[in-house]
């Protein structure tokens, strides 16, 4: 029991006899499970290859999906920008489980607001709740500019973004000039990915479309940037100080960097920084938008190369070296300014950092999973460290992502026993690192349950999890950190090299038996 | 290059306007128009006198059995007709199941992102299944898509109710946006005075009747052999009917909000033309034993 004296949590309370003899107790009288043994049979079957090829047969169902719905990813687009209450259209369990996701991951109160539709509102249309949800949002929360995005209900019964808030600033429930861009968000389509991109075309379009006379292409000598989905604070961090080096003056198209990391000083701020409508307004003149995750913004590029007639650079995410240098090449290329010397310093740190770590990483083998140009970034630049990576699980790439990866596992020898699974679940992964074991896996937090069960077959089987990607609940402040430019791989780097070295030292710390690689130096 | 006109067809479930759209989409073509259909009802019939086929397979069958949406190309749903009238059904489930809404805005939206509406095309007409019974039968008339709408109505009582309901739904989406009323096409049932009706219908909503479609059995000849009277007798008198609504189509300018009409005025419009009786208020709710007592 506890004791007042040594309150225990939850572990390693339950292990003390009493507890044990309760659960064991409820087991046997009410859970009806299955033998033990029968347990332990089937947790071995689902280990085997046999089990594998039927799990990758599985048509219809997903098991511990590796992706989050659209509206997710409209929602940090709309907090990027500056005193804009992020606002969906839709149920509000959808919209609760929006805020606790990101409250989870970054540790940071998050305010999102929904028009909650329940039966009345899924039979007669959402207007009215879109009608009084605009009023009292407009008055409420001190809002600048409301992004509007849907969750399924709204989709699924085909409310129309552009006819209600129409009406609604026609018939006075908000002030005509308030700005009110939106998207459709259906979460059955895409994933986050997709509904960031929504979002943000949304914005641009809902400031510029019909505002473009006297602007082209390079009147105001900035560059755009587009972050994508983006949940590293490091990278916003990263991108502006890159080109802050460079004396590049630039508009960062949706930076939630401040508000997703506001100061414990007593003042609460429901917003911090941001995207100015004046910057968005200003951003068709740029001499042209650098989209950091190509692969998912395809329908800003189409809006910005069609509306705004940006040559739009053909540019992968710069994560690793190659990939860092080629996107500072051509932010020099486009802007004519040149790489600082305080880049190039940075970059031969990094070369200084991956000969140092490359004894301990070079042939490792590696599986990642997160999102396509996360995972294209990642494996670019595991090939650079002279790690394999094996099984890549992208549960939101396509075919297109799916070309682009093999591709690029061609380019080194390092990829040879790469494999790309576009639309692969994190049970089909599961299976992988039993049948085919990888040294390590990389991506969020959910990559912890393939530990345990692999840990479960034996310790020998055991795959680490090192969480990089999306989203991090169970380790504090990882998204602060960086994954982009030199910065961020130097950042990848240490994170891989001690995971590598942390596991070193857990397999020889037995005294008198493997101590003999147990080394004060590594 | 004219600017591409897209146009929705509502009306009542069975009026005729799938056989109206696509005989009037035949005429546009002959007369050089570059036409594409989007049929929006499930039962996809919209394509089938242009294609000459039973159904033409649709996006939400073909997306169903890719596994998904997103793995369709467009050569995969577009089908090319009489007149080089490009051809697709959006689909959706059987009747009972499902959400038909929601097909129409998947398909049309896939059409949008993947290019169908190009350069070329000068009029895009969605055939629209009967009753806009949810936000996803308005898809087509959302900004940037459909901006003419068309009726079509006959001088039946519940052809013009539901044409009145229809006026009611695009008031809704015009006053937000560029969506307007272009006319009431008659598609005639030979019902006694249906001009004179069906012209003072369209006054009192605004409009115009832009064209008076007369009733001819060459269409069901035409129809059974799964072909549009233009193609099958080009030299009939109904072929030049549906010329006509062509060119008037072509040339019309005449696009108003519509002002639906109250129930009772419609009614009283109905009792002006002899189609409904006034109502005897003092027999409502009286049993025939009551009726027969006071008498």
């Amino acid at each position: 029991m506890q004791a007042v004296e040594d309150i225990k949590p939850c572990y390693p309370l339950f292990r003390n006899d009493d507890y044990k003899g309760t659960i064991a107790r409820k087991r046997e009288k009410y859970e009806e499970g299955h033998d033990p043994k029968k347990v332990a049979e089937t947790f071995e079957w689902t280990t085997t290859k046999e089990y594998q090829d039927l799990n990758f047969k599985r048509e219809a169902l997903t098991i511990n999906p590796a992706k989050a719905c659209q509206p997710l990813g409209s929602a940090l687009c709309g907090l990027g920008f500056k005193k804009t209450m992020v606002y969906i259209h839709g149920s509000q369990g959808c919209v609760a489980y929006f805020r606790t996701y990101f409250n989870r991951h970054f540790k940071e109160p998050i305010a999102f607001i929904a028009d909650s539709m329940t039966e009345d509102a899924a039979v007669f249309g959402g207007q009215k709740n879109i009608h009084e949800g605009l009023a009292n949002a407009s008055k409420l929360y001190g809002a600048e500019m409301i992004a509007v995005s849907t969750t399924c209900i709204a989709e699924v019964i085909g409310d129309d973004l552009n006819a209600f808030i129409g009406n609604a600033k026609k018939e006075g429930h908000i002030a005509e000039d308030f700005p009110v861009p939106f998207a459709h968000t259906p979460s059955f389509v895409g994933s986050h990915v997709t509904g960031w991109d929504n979002m943000e075309e949304g914005i641009l379009r809902y400031f510029t479309l019909n505002d473009m006379e006297g602007k082209a292409p390079g009147k105001n000598g900035k560059i755009n940037i587009v972050p994508g989905f983006e949940t590293y604070l490091g990278n916003y961090r990263v991108v502006k100080r890159m080109l802050k080096e460079m004396d590049v003056p630039f508009t960062m198209l949706s930076d939630p960097e401040e508000v997703l990391d506001t100061p414990a000083d007593g003042e609460f701020r429901m917003y911090a920084g941001g995207t100015t409508i004046d910057e968005v307004k200003d951003a068709p003149n740029a001499i042209t938008t650098i989209l950091m995750q190509p692969l998912g913004l395809d329908k800003t590029k189409k809006f910005v190369e069609n509306t705004w007639n940006h040559e739009v650079p053909k540019l992968n995410i710069p994560m690793g070296v190659e990939w860092t240098d080629e996107w500072l090449m051509k932010i020099s290329e486009v802007t004519g300014k040149p790489i600082p010397e305080s880049l190039t310093k940075e970059r031969g740190r990094l070369m200084d950092m991956m000969t140092d770590s490359h004894a301990w990483l070079h042939g490792k083998k590696m599986a990642v999973f997160g999102d396509p140009d996360f995972t294209l970034g990642m494996v670019k630049f595991l090939m650079e460290l002279g790690v394999e990576p094996t099984h890549i699980v992208c549960h939101n790439g396509g075919k297109r992502w799916e070309k682009a990866m093999k591709k690029l596992l061609e380019s080194s020898p390092y990829g040879a026993s790469g494999r790309a699974y576009p639309g692969a679940d994190l049970w089909h992964l599961r299976s992988l690192c039993f049948t085919d074991k990888p040294d390590f896996l990389i991506g969020n937090s959910y990559g912890k349950f393939i530990q345990r069960d692999t840990f479960h077959k034996g310790k020998a089987f055991e795959v680490p999890l090192i969480r990089i990607g999306f989203p991090i609940f169970d380790r504090h402040h990882l998204h602060r950190m960086t994954t982009l430019g030199y910065e961020g791989a130097m950042y990848i780097l240490t994170t891989l090299t001690n995971a590598v070295l942390d596991r070193l030292d857990e397999d020889t710390k037995f005294l008198g038996v493997t101590d003999y690689n147990f080394d004060l130096v590594r | 290059m004219a600017k591409l006109r897209q146009c929705a067809i509502y009306g009542k479930g069975g009026i005729g306007k799938s056989t109206t759209t696509q005989n009037l989409v035949s005429a546009l073509a002959e007369a050089g128009k570059k036409v594409m259909i989007v049929g929006c009802d499930p039962k996809a019939d919209s394509t089938r006198l242009i294609l000459h086929s039973k159904a033409q397979t649709t996006v939400m069958h073909l997306a169903a059995e890719a596994g998904s949406v997103e793995d369709l190309e467009l050569e995969d749903v577009m089908a090319i007709g009489f007149g080089g009238v490009k051809c697709v059904e959006s689909g959706g489930p059987e009747p009972g199941v499902g959400c038909a809404g929601r097909g129409v805005i998947t398909a049309i939206n896939f059409l949008e992102e993947e290019g169908a509406y190009d350069e070329d095309l000068d009029f895009v007409f969605y055939d629209v299944l009967g009753d806009v019974v949810c936000g996803g039968f308005a898809m087509p008339i959302r900004e940037n898509k459909a901006q003419e709408i068309y009726i079509v109505v006959s001088g039946e009582m519940m052809a013009m109710y539901a044409a009145n309901n229809i006026a009611k739904g695009i008031v809704k989406y015009a006053n937000s946006g560029g969506v307007r009323l272009a006319g009431l096409i008659c598609n005639s049932r030979k019902v006694d005075r249906e001009d004179e009706l069906i012209t003072a219908l369209a006054e009192r909503l605004g409009t115009q009747m832009i064209h008076f479609v007369p009733r001819d059995n060459v269409v069901q000849h035409a129809e059974i052999r799964r072909m549009t009277v233009i193609e099958y007798d080009p030299k009939a008198k109904q072929a030049d009917e549906y010329r006509a609504l062509a060119r008037k189509i072509i040339d019309n300018k005449k696009f108003v909000i519509p002002t639906p009409l109250e129930m009772e005025e419609l009614e009283d419009l109905l009792m002006e033309f002899g189609i409904m009786e006034a109502e005897d208020e003092s027999i409502v709710g009286k049993t025939a034993a009551e009726e027969a007592c006071a008498a």
